[in-house]
């Protein structure tokens, strides 16, 4: 077959046709994927729940609550117990955004976390899925953040920095810090203290977050 | 004597490596390789659209007029890394999370406009579909190897299997200057086998 002459015409209408069929291609492919796409974020995060708050028999995705600051809180019930709660929080890694589930007993330390998506440096950064765990170098669990407030060793905190990667470890002790602030917020919230003193603390706890960017 | 398809398939693998010898797509070899699964995963993925745009294109040669090919050529091309992406998400996340943020790259990878222009542009719809896949497997082999080197070097690790303590490792070589450093070797390497 001789090749289309470049006329006006003939490019009009080749690139029409090309953009059209390319349209149509990916809106149907984009229409087949989209649920399997929502079912794997929803057990990616099924599966983190699980490990970060103690054992429970609700369905803490579906009475997931989003504050106003952008936390999402997820209750965990045992019954009418409340076991723990788990907090989605975002920081400013090293290499990117951070995104963390930090989850707490009834008596708000901490009881687990799961980093959900990263982009720190593969062997540097990427360690804070195991580093801040239980047995890890700079355990956080059990550790409340209420009490004091986490911070690196370099600025005269407690907790180990990852070996060269203190910018990804305070990002993420920023995240587990705000998400223990969101976490007592939306506590008092529940326990019917007054509106006016939660918004009082979560100010507090927001002016104490800032602060401590500082 | 060797065949012609055979031939075309080795080009992309040896002669004409496009990460060695062509030194095309720079930027997704340096970025991805900080890990020997991170280089192979992006090198199958390049190999996929590779193989699908080579083919289409070739299909379509005759119907698209020669001042708008590049155009329509990136359309077909933005479309398969776009379908690439999408199936990713949904049937392999977590591969999809660690090369999340290249696939994207895909699209203005020079290898596959450049074989595009130069190969499918101008043979058989057969022979473009195994210089895709020859160029594919060429590419996927050298950031495999590179991806190897430097998490080795840096972490003392294979595929994530310890071969020696990670205390011996230099982080170095999983940031970026040891992403120039090892493929400025790697090639220094090939150039004397190469001659030889």
């Amino acid at each position: 077959m001789k090749k289309l002459e470049s006329s006006l015409l003939n490019m009009l209408f080749v690139l029409t046709f090309v953009t059209v069929i390319a349209v149509g291609l990916l809106a149907v492919v984009n229409e087949v994927t989209r649920e399997p796409i929502a079912a794997a974020a929803m057990r990616t995060l099924n599966e983190a729940l699980k490990q970060v708050v103690p054992a429970f028999t609700n369905n803490p995705v579906a009475e997931a609550d989003t504050l106003e600051n952008g936390f999402i809180v997820y209750p965990a019930m045992d019954g009418e117990q409340s076991v723990g709660t788990a907090v989605e929080a975002t920081a400013m890694g090293f290499g990117g955004e951070l995104r963390v589930l930090v989850g707490f007993d009834a008596a708000g330390n901490i009881y687990n976390y799961s980093l959900l998506a990263h982009a720190e440096t593969p062997g540097l950064g990427s360690k804070a899925d195991v580093w801040f765990k239980e047995g890890g170098r700079g355990s956080i669990i059990g550790k409340n953040p209420g009490a004091e407030t986490l911070s690196v060793a370099k600025d005269g905190g407690t907790v180990d920095a990852i070996t060269a990667s203190t910018i990804t470890s305070r990002a993420f002790l920023k995240a587990v810090n705000e998400a223990y602030q969101a976490y007592h917020g939306n506590v008092d919230a529940a326990t019917g203290a007054s509106s006016q003193a939660t918004a009082t603390q979560q100010s507090d706890a927001h002016t104490a977050a800032s602060a401590q960017q500082h | 004597m060797m065949s012609n398809k055979v031939k075309v398939l080795l080009n992309g693998i040896v002669t004409e490596n496009p990460t060695f010898v062509l030194l095309l797509g720079m930027c997704p070899t340096l970025g991805t390789t900080s890990s020997a699964i991170n280089g192979m995963g992006m090198g199958l993925a390049t190999l996929f659209v590779l193989v699908c745009s080579n083919s289409v294109i070739s299909l379509v040669k005759n119907l698209i007029p020669d001042m708008v090919r590049i155009p329509c050529y990136i359309v077909v091309i933005a479309s398969f890394v776009t379908l690439l992406q999408m199936v990713m998400q949904a049937y392999l996340p977590d591969l999809y999370q660690s090369l999340g943020l290249f696939i994207p790259l895909i699209v203005v990878n020079c290898i596959l406009l450049g074989r595009a222009e130069s190969f499918a542009s101008r043979n058989s719809v057969g022979l473009s579909a195994l210089d895709g896949l020859g160029m594919g497997l060429g590419f996927t082999l050298a950031l495999t190897l590179l991806g190897a080197v430097r998490e080795f070097l840096g972490t003392g690790k294979i595929f994530n299997l310890t071969l020696m303590s990670e205390d011996y490792g230099m982080l170095l070589f999983v940031l970026a200057p040891g992403a120039f450093i090892a493929l400025g070797y790697l090639i220094a390497i090939i150039n004397r086998f190469n001659k030889a």
